[in-house]
C-alpha cells in the first residue's frame, strides 16, 4: 500500500549530497513530494526532511540506500502519526480585496493566520499548519484574488525518543 | 574543516609544493606504484609532476580512457589493491563512466582522478568542461571536487580509505587546474575513519548463534557464495565452514575461484547459465546460506518462485543488501572473514552425504545432455567449451582468466578450472562488452608472475581493440583467445529462442584479426580445424610475450543450460 512517509536524514554539510540523495529516488521512479534542509541541533550536522508517497517495502530499501552514503550519519522513516510536522504558507492578496471582503478578522481569528506585511497594494498573510489547512485557506482566499501563493516543504520532528540516540 | 575531521597525526613535516606534486606524493603515501590513464589539457600539471616520479609510479597510457579504467579494474581484481586512473576533464572524464558503473556494481576499489577546468571557469561551458561530479554521482561510492590545493592530501586520503574499506567501490576526485598549479604546505595523514561512515557493521553474535542453530538442524542445507568471500579475504574461513558442515556450495559469477573448482563440496555455478543441480536444488533445499552475494536477478530467476521452501541466512557486509531482493530469515552482518569464523565455531560437524549425492545425480544428467558434447565434440565446428578444455589441460587451473560478456563468458566461467582465488575477472553486474582486453592488461601488470588469459568474443574484442597498442607498448604477456562465431552470440541466441530467429543486427562481418594483431606487432594465429587446436593453445601459452589466438567456433552454437527470463530456477532448460 502506498502512503506518505517522512524521511529524516542527518548528514555532513557537503556539496552535492542532496544530488546523491535525490538520485536514489530518481533511479526508482519515485517522486519527491516535499524536501527541506537545515542545520540540526548539533552544529555541523544537517537535517533533511523528505516526504514521498511509496510502499513500506520500498521506503525501507531506499532509507538503507540513503544511510549507505558516506556522508550520511543516519536516516530514518516515519508515518505521519509518528511525527509532529508543519508547513508554512505565504499568500499575497490585494489589500483592497481584503478590505472589501472584510476578511481580516476571519483570517486572524478563524484561520490562525498572521499578517506579515501590509502595503498600499497588497498584503502578505502567513499560515502554518498541515497541507490541508494551508490549502483550505488558499481555497477560501481564491475568490478574492490570490496574487501569489507559496508553501514550504514539510519540517518534522519525530516522536520516538530513542531512535536518534547515536547522534547525541 | 570537514575533510580533515578524522585523519591520523602527521607523519612528516610540512613541505611546500604544488597541488599536482601533492597528488603524486599522496599516491606514493598510499603505496601506489602503477596507474592507468590518458593525458589531456586539464590534467597536464599532474602529468608534468608524474614525469618526476617515473621511478616510483609507473604510468600506463592506454589508447582510450575506457581502456584505462578497465585496466585498473583488472589490476584491482587480480591484486586486491586499489586501482588508480588518471584522466582529463570533459570527454576524458566521461569516457570513464562505463568503467565506474562497472566497478560500482561489481564492488571494485578504484580511485579515479580527473582534471577539471580552472575554478573560475566552473559552470561557464569552458572548453572540455563537464560536470563530472554530477554525472558520476550515482555510480560512485563517493566523489569530491577539489578547488583548493591545500585540500588535496585530505581528499585523496579519504578517497583511498573509502574505495577499499567495507564494501569496496569506485571513488572519483575531480581537481580543478588552478588547484593543481597552486602551492600548499603538504603533509599526508592517512584516513582511518569517517564519523558518518560505518564500513563494517558490528557483528551480532546472537544472529550468528541463530544461524548456527538453523544450520545444525538443517537436513538439506545449501551454500551460495559470491565475491564477498574474495573481497573479504575469507577463502580459508569459507572453506573451513563448508568442510566442517559438509554443505554443498555453489558460486555466483563473481564468486568463482574463491573455492577451488575441484573441491568436492563445490557443486558449480548458479544462475541463468549455471549448472543444473545447483539451480534445481535451490528450490529443494531447506536452508539456504548466502555468503557475500546479492541475489542478482541472473542468479534468482523469478523471485516469486525462488527458494520459497527454504529458510534463508544471509551473511553480508552491506546492510542494504539484506531483504533487497529476497526475504531473509536470519541476516548476519559483518565482514565474512569474521562472521564465518564465528559461525564455523558454532556449527556441528556433518557430511550431508545423501543430500550431496542429489547434486551428483543432476550432474550426471547435465553431463550427458550438455557437457560431454560441449567439451569433446567429434564432428562439426570447434565448440567454445573445447577451447576452454584445452586451456585447462595446459594451465592446470593455474591461470587468471579474464572474460568479456556474452556466450564465451558463460562457457568460459562454466568450464574453466581454478585452483587459486582472484583468478576469475569478468564484468558481472554491468555486463560491459569491451571489458576483457584492457582488464587482462591490468591483471597481467598487477600479477606479472601469473599466466593471464583473455577469452573474448569477436564482438567485445572490437569494442576496445585499440588496447592491443597498449599491450604491445607495455610488453605485457597477455594471451588473447578470440572465440569467433561472427555473431553477437548471446543476443543471437535470444533472437533464436525468443524472437523467432529474427537475427536483427547481430551478424558481424569481421576483419582479419590475425593481420590486426600483427599490425600491432603481436604474434597471432587463427584456427578452424579441431586437429590444430591443441598445438595452437600450447604454442600460445609457450610463446614468450603477448599472443592472439583466434578460434573459429560454431556460428550458431547456444549456451545451455538456460533459465529463460522470468522463469524459475527449477525450470532450467537443458536444450
Amino acid at each position: 500500500m502506498e502512503r506518505a512517509y517522512t524521511i529524516s536524514i542527518f548528514s555532513e554539510n557537503s556539496v552535492g549530497l542532496l544530488n546523491r540523495i535525490t538520485s536514489i529516488f530518481t533511479r526508482r521512479h519515485v517522486n519527491i513530494d516535499s524536501i527541506n534542509s537545515s542545520e540540526s541541533e548539533n552544529p555541523g550536522i544537517y537535517r533533511f526532511t523528505i516526504v514521498v508517497h511509496t510502499t513500506e517495502e520500498q521506503i525501507k530499501k531506499m532509507v538503507l540506500q540513503i544511510e549507505k552514503q558516506v556522508e550520511v550519519l543516519k536516516a530514518v522513516y516515519h508515518i505521519d502519526e509518528e511525527t509532529v510536522f508543519q508547513e508554512i504558507a505565504l499568500y499575497k492578496i490585494s489589500t483592497q480585496s481584503v478590505a472589501e471582503g472584510n476578511l481580516v478578522e476571519t483570517l486572524i481569528r478563524d484561520n490562525n493566520a498572521r499578517i506579515l506585511s501590509m502595503e498600499q497594494d497588497f498584503m502578505i498573510i502567513e499560515k502554518t499548519g498541515h497541507k490541508e489547512e494551508t490549502q483550505d485557506l488558499l481555497e477560501f482566499l481564491r475568490p478574492y484574488g490570490v496574487l501569489e501563493f507559496v508553501r514550504s516543504g514539510r519540517v518534522s520532528v519525530i516522536k520516538p525518543m530513542d531512535e536518534l540516540e547515536e547522534l547525541k | 574543516m570537514y575533510l580533515e575531521a578524522t585523519l591520523t597525526p602527521p607523519i612528516q613535516a610540512k613541505l611546500k609544493t604544488t597541488g599536482a606534486d601533492a597528488v603524486l606524493r599522496s599516491l606514493v603515501e598510499e603505496d601506489v606504484d602503477l596507474i592507468f590513464g590518458y593525458p589531456g589539457g586539464a590534467i597536464m600539471p599532474v602529468y608534468d609532476a608524474l614525469y618526476h616520479y617515473q621511478d616510483r609510479v609507473r604510468h600506463v597510457m592506454t589508447r582510450h580512457e575506457q581502456g584505462a579504467i578497465h585496466a585498473a579494474q583488472g589490476y584491482a581484481r587480480a591484486t586486491g589493491k586499489v586501482g588508480v586512473v588518471l584522466a582529463t576533464s570533459g570527454p576524458g572524464a566521461t569516457n570513464l563512466i562505463t568503467g565506474i558503473a562497472d566497478a560500482m556494481i561489481d564492488s571494485t576499489p578504484l580511485v579515479c582522478i580527473t582534471g577539471q577546468v580552472g575554478s573560475h571557469l566552473l559552470g561557464s561551458d569552458a572548453f572540455q568542461e563537464t560536470d563530472i561530479i554530477s554525472i558520476s554521482m550515482p555510480a560512485t561510492k563517493w566523489n569530491y571536487q577539489v578547488t583548493k590545493a591545500e585540500d588535496l592530501p585530505a581528499a585523496l586520503a579519504r578517497a583511498f580509505f573509502i574505495a577499499k574499506s567495507g564494501r569496496p567501490g569506485p571513488v572519483l576526485i575531480d581537481i580543478t587546474k588552478d588547484a593543481q598549479f597552486a602551492s600548499l604546505d603538504f603533509e599526508y595523514r592517512k584516513c582511518e575513519q569517517i564519523r558518518s561512515y560505518k564500513p563494517v557493521p558490528e557483528i551480532d553474535l546472537n544472529q550468528v548463534r541463530k544461524a548456527a542453530a538453523l544450520i545444525n538442524s538443517a537436513k538439506k542445507p545449501f551454500v551460495l557464495f559470491g565475491q564477498g568471500v574474495i573481497l573479504g579475504n575469507a577463502e580459508e574461513e569459507f572453506r573451513a565452514f563448508i568442510e566442517k558442515t559438509g554443505i554443498p556450495a555453489a558460486w555466483t559469477l563473481l564468486g568463482l575461484s574463491a573455492l577451488s573448482t575441484d573441491h568436492p563440496l563445490n557443486v558449480g555455478m548458479l544462475g541463468m547459465h549455471g549448472n543444473y543441480g545447483p539451480n534445481v536444488l535451490t528450490n529443494e533445499c531447506d536452508v539456504l546460506i548466502a555468503i557475500g552475494m546479492r541475489f542478482d536477478d541472473r542468479v534468482t530467476g523469478n523471485l516469486a518462485t525462488y527458494a520459497k521452501q527454504a529458510k534463508i541466512i544471509h551473511l553480508d557486509i552491506d546492510p542494504s543488501e539484506i531483504n533487497k531482493n529476497v526475504k531473509i530469515d536470519i541476516p548476519v552482518l559483518g565482514n565474512c572473514k569474521e562472521t564465518l569464523t564465528e559461525l564455523t565455531e558454532a556449527v556441528e560437524f556433518n557430511s550431508h552425504s545423501a543430500w550431496r549425492s542429489k547434486f551428483k545425480e543432476y550432474d550426471k544428467v547435465e553431463a550427458e545432455k550438455v557437457i560431454y558434447k560441449e567439451l569433446q565434440p567429434t564432428t562439426g565446428p570447434i565448440s567454445m567449451a573445447e577451447v576452454i578444455n584445452q586451456i585447462n589441460q595446459t594451465t592446470q587451473g593455474d591461470a587468471i582468466l579474464v572474460t568479456d560478456v556474452g556466450q564465451h563468458q558463460m562457457i568460459a566461467c562454466r568450464y574453466t578450472k581454478f585452483i587459486k582465488s582472484k583468478s576469475n575477472i569478468t564484468s558481472g553486474g554491468l555486463g560491459t562488452m569491451g571489458f576483457c582486453l584492457p582488464a587482462a592488461l591490468g591483471a597481467k601488470l598487477g600479477a606479472p608472475e601469473r599466466e593471464v588469459i583473455a577469452v573474448i568474443g569477436d564482438g567485445g574484442f572490437q569494442m576496445t581493440i585499440q588496447e592491443l597498442g597498449t599491450i604491445f607498448q607495455t610488453q605485457a604477456a597477455v594471451k588473447i583467445v578470440i572465440l569467433n562465431n561472427s555473431f553477437l552470440g548471446m543476443v543471437r541466441q535470444w533472437q533464436q529462442l525468443f524472437f523467432d530467429k529474427r537475427y536483427s543486427s547481430t551478424e558481424m562481418v569481421n576483419p582479419d584479426f590475425v593481420a590486426i594483431a600483427k599490425g600491432y606487432r603481436i604474434e597471432a594465429k587463427s584456427v578452424t580445424e579441431r586437429e590444430e587446436l591443441e598445438s595452437a593453445v600450447k604454442e600460445m601459452l609457450r610463446h614468450d610475450g603477448s599472443y592472439l589466438l583466434e578460434v573459429h567456433v560454431g556460428k550458431e552454437d547456444n549456451v545451455f543450460p538456460m533459465i529463460p527470463t522470468g522463469a524459475s530456477v527449477s525450470d532450467i532448460r537443458l536444450d
